[in-house]
C-alpha cells in the first residue's frame, strides 16, 4: 500500500513538472523570444487557458502527499520553511503577472508585467530544481523527525548543509535550462510565425547546455551522495532510466532539425519524466534522506498514514483522477492547434 | 513576540485576508448561474450583457482567491508541522480531496467559461459557468470538512504513537457540525455576493448611469440577499449556535459574556467583558432571551464560564465576545435593510427610493466584515484548543521554525498583500466606471486580445 502511494505521488509530481514545467519555461523564454506586443499576447495565449490547471497538480500533489505520509509533510514543509514561502510569493507573483497583463492597453503596464513573468518564472524553475536536489542530498533531520534549513551554509553538502551549496545551485541552474527548453518547445508548437523562429531556435540554443548539466548531474549525484546509486547497482536493469534520458535528450533535436514541433515537446517531456524517475528511484523507499548521524531517514515505512484511510483513499483518488484527465482532454481538445497570430478566440 | 503568537497571527492574517475573496466568488458563482439562466429562459441580451460583466469582477476576485490560497495548504506543514504530523491522517484527506475534486474542475471550466463563450453553445457556456459553481462549493465544503474536525472531532481513532486517524470515511464527511457550518457559512457567502452585486446597481441608479443594469443588479441583489439573510439566521445560525452550546460550551459562554450559569440567562447586546472581575461593563440587556435562543424556554440554565476549568477558557475572550456580536449585530442590519428594499421592490418603489439606495449602495463593506468576524467567532471560540479536547493550539506548531523567520515571512506576506489590495481595487474600481456594456463589447470585440 505505501508503495502504490509512493508512486502516486511521484506520479503526480512528474504530471506538475512537464505541464506547469511548459508554462514556466514559456516564462523563461518569454522576453527573450517574445519581442513585439503581438508576439508578447501569442505567447501568453498559448499558456492562457492552460496555466491555473497545471499548477494544480502541485496542490493536488501536495494535498495528497499530506494525506498518504503525514510526517513526510509535516518535516518537510516546516524544514524547508524559507524556501517554500519564496515560492509561494514567486507562484503569486506569476500568476498576477500573467492574469493582469491584459487589463490595461498601457505600454508602461504591460511591460511590468512582462518583466515580472520572466523574473518569477526563472527563479521558481531555479527553486524547483534546488529544491529537488535538496531532497537527492539529503537534510540533518534530528532525532525528533524534525530539522530547518538555512539558506545557505558554506555552501558544501555534508552534515551541516544549507538550501544552497554548489550541489543544488546546480539543480537549479539544471532545471532551469531544462525548463526554458520544454517551454520553448511547447511556444515553438503553439504558435507561428516569427515568434515560432525564434522560440525553436532559443531551444537549440539552450539545448548542449543542458546536455552539458545532464551529463555532470549523474557523477556529482554521487558526490553529493554516494548512497543514490544503491537502488541500480542492486537492479542493474534500471540503468535503462539514464539511457532513456539520453534517448529523450537526442529525440528532442533530431526532432527539432526535422521540423517535427509535437516529437520534439514530446521528447523534453520525456526527459523530464524519466529525470524525475531517475531521481525518485535512486530515493526508494525512502521519503526524505537524512545525513549526519542524529536522526534516521523518512521512509514510507515511518510516513505512512493509517490503513482505513489509504484504502479509502485509493477509491475516490482514482476517481478524481479519472475526471481530472478528462476534464484536461476537454480543454486541450477545444483549444487544440496554434495559436493565431490575429487576436481571435483565446483570452478575456 | 514569541514564536507561538507568530505563528498563529502569520495564520489568522493569511486566512482572514484569503476569505475575502472566496467569500465573494462562491456566492457570485451562483448569481452567475442564475443570470446565465434568465438570459437563456427570456432571451434578453441584456442578461448576457451582465452575466459578462460580473465574470469579469469574478475572474479577478477568483485569482486573488487562487493566489491567497495556496499559502494555506502550505502553512499547515510550514507553520504548523506538529499539528499536522499527528493529524494528517485525518484532515489530510479532505484537503486532498478539495485539490482533485474541486481545483481541477474550477480551473478547467473557468478558462471555459472565460474564454469559451464564442466557441460554445448557449448551453455549453452555461455549463462551464455551472461547473465553476459547483467547483467553488465542493471547495468550500472540503474546507468546511476539515475545520469541523478541528472543532468537533468525530469518526477517529488514536494510534500509539499519538497520531490521529480516520477510523469512518463516512463519519468524517456526515460529521453533523461540519453541515451545519457549511449551511450557515454559504449564506454567508451569498449575502456578500448579493451585497456587492444590489450596491453595484444602487450606485448606477444613483448616478443615473448604465440604468437598466442598474435596476437588474439591485432586483437579484435584493432578491438574492433577503432570502440568504433569512436563511442565515434562521434556520442555520439558529440549529449551529444550539449545537455550538451543546458541544462548546466554553465558547457560546464566552461569546454571550455569560461568566455565571444563570437560569433565565439574559442576552446581552452590548458591554465589555471585564475578564478580571468576570462582568459585563456597561451592559444593555434583555432579559431570559438568551435560555430561550438556545433552548427555547425562558428558564432553561445556561451554563456561564464559572463551570469550566479556566484553562479551557477561550483565550482571548474580549475578541471572541466582540467578534460574536459584531457578526450578530450586522446580521441583523443586514435583514433589515433588504427586508425594507424587499417591500419596496414588490411595491414597485424601490428604484427611486434615493433614501434607501444610498444605505445599499454604503453597505457593501459591512457583509465582508461580518463573515470575517463569524470566522474569528468560530475559531477564537474553539480556543485554547488546536482540535477541540484533543489538541492545544501551544502543541501544534512548528517548534523548529524560530519566532524570527516566521515574522520574516508575515512582514513578506503583509507587503505582498498589500500590492494584491492596490491591484484589486484598481481593477475592480476600473470595471464598475467602464460599466457593464463597454466590458461587454471589449470582451465581443477584442476577446482574443490577450490571456
Amino acid at each position: 500500500m505505501g508503495t502504490l502511494w509512493f508512486w502516486i505521488v511521484a506520479l503526480m509530481l512528474v504530471a506538475y513538472v512537464v505541464l506547469d514545467g511548459f508554462d514556466i519555461g514559456v516564462g523563461i523564454a518569454y522576453l527573450f523570444v517574445a519581442r513585439t506586443e503581438p508576439e508578447r499576447q501569442q505567447a501568453m495565449r498559448s499558456i492562457g487557458p492552460f496555466w491555473d490547471g497545471n499548477e494544480v497538480w502541485l496542490l493536488a500533489a501536495g494535498g495528497t502527499l499530506f494525506f498518504a505520509f503525514p510526517l513526510l509533510y509535516a518535516s518537510a514543509f516546516s524544514g524547508f520553511y524559507l524556501p517554500l514561502m519564496i515560492v509561494l510569493w514567486l507562484l503569486i507573483l506569476r500568476a498576477v503577472s500573467i492574469e493582469l497583463r491584459s487589463h490595461s492597453a498601457e505600454p508602461l503596464w504591460r511591460t511590468f508585467f512582462d518583466a515580472l513573468f520572466t523574473f518569477s518564472s526563472v527563479l521558481l524553475a531555479i527553486f524547483y530544481g534546488a529544491a529537488l536536489a535538496n531532497v537527492v542530498r539529503g537534510v540533518p533531520i534530528g532525532a525528533d523527525d524534525y530539522f530547518f534549513l538555512p539558506l545557505w551554509t558554506n555552501w558544501q553538502p555534508g552534515a551541516h548543509p544549507g538550501i544552497l551549496d554548489w550541489y543544488t545551485v546546480t539543480g537549479g541552474v539544471l532545471a532551469l535550462v531544462a525548463l526554458s527548453v520544454h517551454g520553448s518547445l511547447y511556444l515553438a508548437l503553439k504558435t507561428e510565425g516569427d515568434l515560432e523562429q525564434r522560440a525553436r531556435s532559443f531551444a537549440m540554443k539552450a539545448w548542449p547546455l543542458l546536455l552539458v548539466l545532464t551529463l555532470a548531474g549523474l557523477p556529482l549525484t554521487v558526490l553529493a551522495r554516494p548512497h543514490s546509486l544503491d537502488s541500480y547497482v542492486a537492479h542493474p536493469v534500471l540503468f535503462v532510466i539514464p539511457c532513456a534520458v539520453l534517448a529523450s535528450l537526442l529525440v528532442v533535436v533530431l526532432a527539432t532539425r526535422r521540423g517535427s514541433a509535437m516529437t520534439a515537446f514530446l521528447g523534453s517531456s520525456a526527459y523530464l519524466a524519466t529525470m524525475m524517475a531517475g531521481a525518485v528511484i535512486g530515493l526508494f523507499p525512502v521519503l526524505l534522506p537524512a545525513v549526519g548521524s542524529e536522526g534516521r531517514d523518512i521512509t514510507i515505512a515511518n510516513a505512512l498514514a493509517g490503513s482505513h484511510t489509504l484504502h479509502v483513499g485509493l477509491v475516490w483518488w482514482t476517481f478524481g483522477i479519472l475526471l481530472a484527465i478528462l476534464y484536461f482532454s476537454i480543454i486541450h481538445w477545444l483549444f487544440r492547434g496554434k495559436v493565431a497570430q490575429t487576436a481571435e478566440g483565446y483570452g478575456h | 513576540m514569541d514564536a507561538l503568537s507568530l505563528h498563529r497571527i502569520h495564520f489568522a492574517f493569511t486566512v482572514t485576508y484569503h476569505y475575502l475573496f472566496p467569500q465573494l466568488t462562491m456566492g457570485l458563482a451562483l448569481l452567475i448561474v442564475v443570470i446565465k439562466s434568465l438570459a437563456i429562459k427570456t432571451g434578453e441580451e441584456k442578461y448576457d450583457i451582465a452575466a459578462r460583466f460580473w465574470a469579469k469582477i469574478f475572474a479577478v476576485n477568483f485569482l486573488l482567491g487562487v493566489v491567497t490560497g495556496i499559502p494555506m495548504e502550505f502553512q499547515f506543514g510550514t507553520n504548523w508541522s506538529e499539528f499536522s504530523r499527528r493529524t494528517g491522517g485525518v484532515i489530510g484527506m479532505p484537503l486532498a480531496m478539495e485539490g482533485i475534486f474541486s481545483f481541477f474542475l474550477e480551473s478547467a471550466f473557468l478558462g471555459l467559461f472565460l474564454f469559451g463563450e464564442k466557441r460554445l453553445s448557449r448551453w455549453m457556456h452555461w455549463w462551464s459557468a455551472f461547473l465553476v459553481f459547483v467547483g467553488s462549493w465542493i471547495s468550500g465544503f472540503f474546507i468546511i470538512i476539515t475545520d469541523a474536525w478541528m472543532q468537533h472531532p468525530v469518526a477517529y481513532h488514536v494510534t500509539p504513537n499519538g497520531t490521529y486517524e480516520v477510523s469512518s470515511f463516512w463519519g468524517l464527511m456526515l460529521n453533523p457540525w461540519a453541515w451545519l457550518q457549511y449551511a450557515h457559512n454559504m449564506c454567508g457567502s451569498v449575502v456578500t455576493a448579493s451585497f456587492v452585486m444590489a450596491s453595484v446597481g444602487a450606485l448606477y441608479l444613483l448616478l443615473r448611469r448604465n440604468e437598466v443594469y442598474g435596476r437588474t443588479f439591485l432586483k437579484l441583489g435584493v432578491i438574492s440577499g433577503v432570502i440568504s439573510c433569512i436563511m442565515m439566521i434562521f434556520p442555520t445560525g439558529d440549529l449551529h449556535a444550539k449545537y455550538m452550546a451543546k458541544h462548546q460550551p466554553a465558547a457560546v459562554a464566552g461569546m454571550e459574556g455569560l461568566f455565571n450559569s444563570e437560569a433565565g440567562a439574559p442576552l446581552v447586546l452590548l458591554g465589555q467583558p471585564d475578564v478580571e472581575a468576570q462582568k459585563i461593563d456597561n451592559p444593555i440587556v434583555v432579559n431570559k432571551v438568551l435560555s430561550f435562543l438556545i433552548y427555547g424556554t425562558t428558564t432553561a440554565e445556561v451554563q456561564g464560564l464559572n463551570q469550566i476549568p479556566r484553562d479551557q477558557w477561550p483565550t482571548t475572550l474580549p475578541l471572541l465576545f466582540y467578534a460574536y456580536h459584531i457578526m450578530a449585530g450586522l446580521g441583523t442590519y443586514f435583514l433589515l435593510l433588504m427586508g425594507l428594499a424587499a417591500l419596496l421592490l414588490w411595491r414597485g418603489s424601490l428604484f427611486t427610493a434615493r433614501w434607501l439606495l444610498w444605505p445599499i449602495l454604503l453597505s457593501f463593506p459591512l457583509p465582508y466584515i461580518a463573515n470575517t468576524a463569524g470566522w474569528m467567532t468560530a475559531e477564537i471560540g474553539r480556543q485554547p484548543w488546536l482540535v477541540y479536547g484533543l489538541i492545544r493550539t501551544s502543541q501544534g506548531y512548528s517548534t523548529h521554525v524560530g519566532a524570527g523567520s516566521s515574522l520574516f515571512t508575515l512582514l513578506g506576506f503583509l507587503g505582498m498583500y498589500a500590492v494584491l489590495s492596490i491591484l484589486w481595487i484598481v481593477l475592480v474600481y476600473n470595471f464598475i466606471q467602464d460599466g457593464p456594456i463597454a466590458a461587454s463589447v471589449e470582451a465581443a470585440t477584442n476577446s482574443g486580445e490577450a490571456a
